[in-house]
């Protein structure tokens, strides 16, 4: 196989979209679990100080979310770039 | 029925269901045996995945982490999830793509060196090898509470338990069999925290009940009143930081690589039909882990309530603020058979005081009630999980499920580092180096050889365990952050490193790490050959050994690129095979080798 331009414009899809999604997965844990958790903590939601909510739950939920976005994303993407497996059979 | 019988039910019945499972569902060729057949549906390889993930280290020793460290314990919550991120984001589509049997095989074909894989399967073996002591250790605490024996009993009754159902198995067999192995533990992990839950704030979602109000009409919230339950008893408080930012950050960063890293994870990805199955698979597999996950926090905070109620029965201080140890409860007089709970009456008075004998601020306060140490000398964290829905007097059935569940998650995760043992051995040393003419027969007997030998190792080291299950899992991850993770997404995301540079870069990782672990946990762990003590003073940067392997991978990433670059770029044909995997289309199955 080779690389026709429309697979180096695929590839930097992808990896913009993958950029995207790993800030999102940076400042959900590191950021709001660990490095800011001190000064959430002042806030509260549903009982819990905020910062130990996302390190305990909240970065969870997010995770989960991430990864069926970004498979509902790069579907999309397959599709439009005619690399979707369904188009092979 | 007593419980005692009533468990032996529960949990036998748990054996013939998954014993009758693999019979069922045996491998009949090295594809069913390495992958499946790649014809998992990518949901239920999601349940599989989160049943072959979650581990004893998961089940029983993560609550019990969290009981004692609190707000620092989630350092293995984040890690533990978040690597699915990484997983799912940067590996399991283009090496599903790739198509076909081991994490190991990857690398040799994508960096076309023999040496490549050779350091893989040895990256692979000690991470697996590691991993799987956390699980015996686990086997052994759930069956020497279970049959009431001793400790090493416990590990040798495990052994056989997982010995008959690994070699029945296979990857097909083990798929099958984790799914209701993933059933069984997280009904026998939910359940308790339902009951707990409720019983304390009315909640049943243990998620909210975490941050609901106490129903014993303080109407003071869960979390307020264990952080000054604990802190009146000189313990630090439950949702405060007690680690530096720092180490949190790295520990959180190994065990999330790590995640991603492992190859007993990763080949789940390689049994879906398809690259876009690979991709949902993941956030499957995340969904079925974060019912437990987001639930562990509840159940550790809700333990710990628990037993410090237990013992501290009145006013910190006074006299009978204290349990009179001929009072003790039954699950306490359980759990001291197995050594894993231990009184010592320090002061003569016959009442349990447990407090923190090392904060120097609450000495002087101890001593003058007559304290003259914790006399809860041994409380072990691991038991947590396993004493709570007795210590919360639940019913009798409940505790014999726990016992159940326990199993479940340390016998599921068991087959499949056993099989990613087994298939390194079998398929890239055998197949791959030594004999690449071995008759396909040959091989699948080969491979189950290769577990036998890998269970006597683990066995031996789940006798003389390192640490807590959950650190000595911890590890494994540190291994397989700063081994195999950042050899794979180099392999797919450049194609500039060549041969040369993944191994110096893998050497480099490994050997970095496995020092730094060693230095501080004795040579191959053996007691008495630590270099320096294991303590945040001594620490490089107070960066813990488990936290190390995110270093590691850092070291592996730079040194892998700047000797890449002093050399030539990979041949035409290694190129290619990077373009191929980078798109989806024309998957072929991993079968045609």
């Amino acid at each position: 196989m080779q690389t026709s331009p429309d697979h180096n414009v695929y590839w930097k899809t992808n990896l913009k979209l993958v950029g995207g999604c790993l800030a999102v997965w940076f400042v959900v844990s590191y950021g709001c679990g660990i490095l800011l958790a001190d000064v959430l903590d002042r806030f509260s939601l549903g009982g819990y100080p905020l910062g130990f909510w996302f390190a305990t739950q909240g970065s969870i939920y997010v995770f989960v979310g991430l990864i069926f976005f970004y498979a509902w994303r790069m579907n999309r993407i397959d599709r439009r770039f005619g690399l979707h497996e369904d188009a092979e059979g | 029925m007593d419980l005692q019988t009533l468990t032996y039910l529960v949990v036998g019945a748990s054996f013939a269901l998954y014993i009758g499972i693999a019979v069922w569902s045996r491998a009949s060729s090295t594809g069913e045996f390495y992958v499946a057949g790649a014809g998992v549906h990518p949901v239920a390889n999601g349940m599989a995945t989160a049943a072959d993930w979650m581990s004893a280290a998961s089940f029983i020793s993560m609550a019990g982490l969290i009981a004692f460290l609190g707000y620092d314990a989630s350092v293995y919550l984040m890690g533990w999830t978040g690597g699915f991120v990484l997983l799912a984001l940067l590996l399991a589509p283009y090496l599903r793509k790739f198509g076909k049997f081991t994490v190991p095989e990857f690398i040799g074909d994508r960096y076309g060196s023999k040496a490549a894989r050779l350091v893989a399967v040895i990256c692979l073996i000690v991470a697996s090898v590691t991993y799987v002591i956390g699980q015996m250790k686990g086997v052994g605490v759930a069956f020497g509470r279970f049959l009431e024996v001793d400790y090493e009993i416990g590990v040798l009754v495990g052994m056989a338990i997982v010995f008959i159902y690994a070699v029945l198995g296979g990857m097909k067999g083990i798929t099958y069999t984790q799914i209701a192995q993933y059933c069984v533990l997280i009904f026998a992990y939910t359940v308790p925290a339902i009951f707990i839950s409720l019983s304390l704030t009315g909640n049943p979602a243990p998620q909210l009940g975490l941050g609901g109000t106490m129903t014993d009409g303080s109407g003071v919230s869960l979390l307020d009143k264990l952080d000054q339950v604990i802190t009146d008893l000189g313990f630090a408080a439950f949702t405060a930081q007690k680690g530096t930012d720092l180490n949190l950050f790295l520990l959180t960063a190994s065990l999330m690589i790590g995640t991603a890293g492992l190859p007993h994870v990763i080949v789940r990805f390689f049994t879906v039909p398809k690259v876009a199955d690979a991709r949902t698979s993941a956030g499957w597999a995340l969904v079925f882990i974060a019912l437990l996950y987001t639930t562990a926090p509840a159940v550790g905070a809700m333990a710990r309530l628990n037993l410090v109620e237990t013992i501290q029965v009145g006013e910190v201080g006074s006299v009978t603020g204290n349990l009179a140890y001929e009072e003790r409860p039954a699950w306490f007089r359980n759990w001291e058979t197995t050594g894993l709970l231990a009184f010592e009456d320090k002061n003569g008075d016959g009442r349990i005081q447990y407090y923190d004998e090392n904060n120097a601020s609450f000495a002087a306060q101890a001593e003058a009630f007559g304290w003259q140490g914790n006399e809860m000398v041994t409380v072990d964290r691991d038991i947590m999980v396993l004493a709570n829905p007795e210590i919360a007097r639940l019913p009798d059935w409940v505790i014999a499920l726990v016992a159940a569940g326990g199993l479940a998650a340390a016998l599921s995760t068991a087959a499949g580092l056993l099989l990613a043992i087994s298939s390194a051995i079998s398929h890239d040393l055998l197949k791959g180096m030594i004999r690449p003419d071995i008759s396909e027969r040959k091989e699948l007997m080969a491979s189950r050889i290769a577990m036998a030998g890998a269970i006597g190792v683990a066995g031996y080291l789940g006798m003389n365990p390192p640490g807590f299950a959950a650190q000595t899992v911890a590890l494994a991850f540190g291994l397989a952050a700063s081994s195999l993770f950042p050899a794979l997404m180099m392999g797919i995301f450049t194609r500039r490193v060549n041969r040369t540079g993944a191994v110096a870069g893998m050497l480099t990782g490994l050997l970095s790490t496995l020092l730094y672990i060693f230095w501080f946990k004795g040579w191959f762990f053996v007691p008495g050959t630590e270099m320096a003590p294991n303590t945040p003073d001594h620490w490089l940067f107070g960066i813990s050994p488990e936290a190390f392997g995110a270093v590691g991978a850092m070291l592996n990433f730079i040194v892998a690129q700047l000797v890449s670059r002093l050399g030539e770029a990979p041949p035409e044909h290694i190129q290619r095979l990077v373009d191929h995997i980078r798109v989806p289309g024309g998957s072929a199955p991993p079968l045609d080798h």
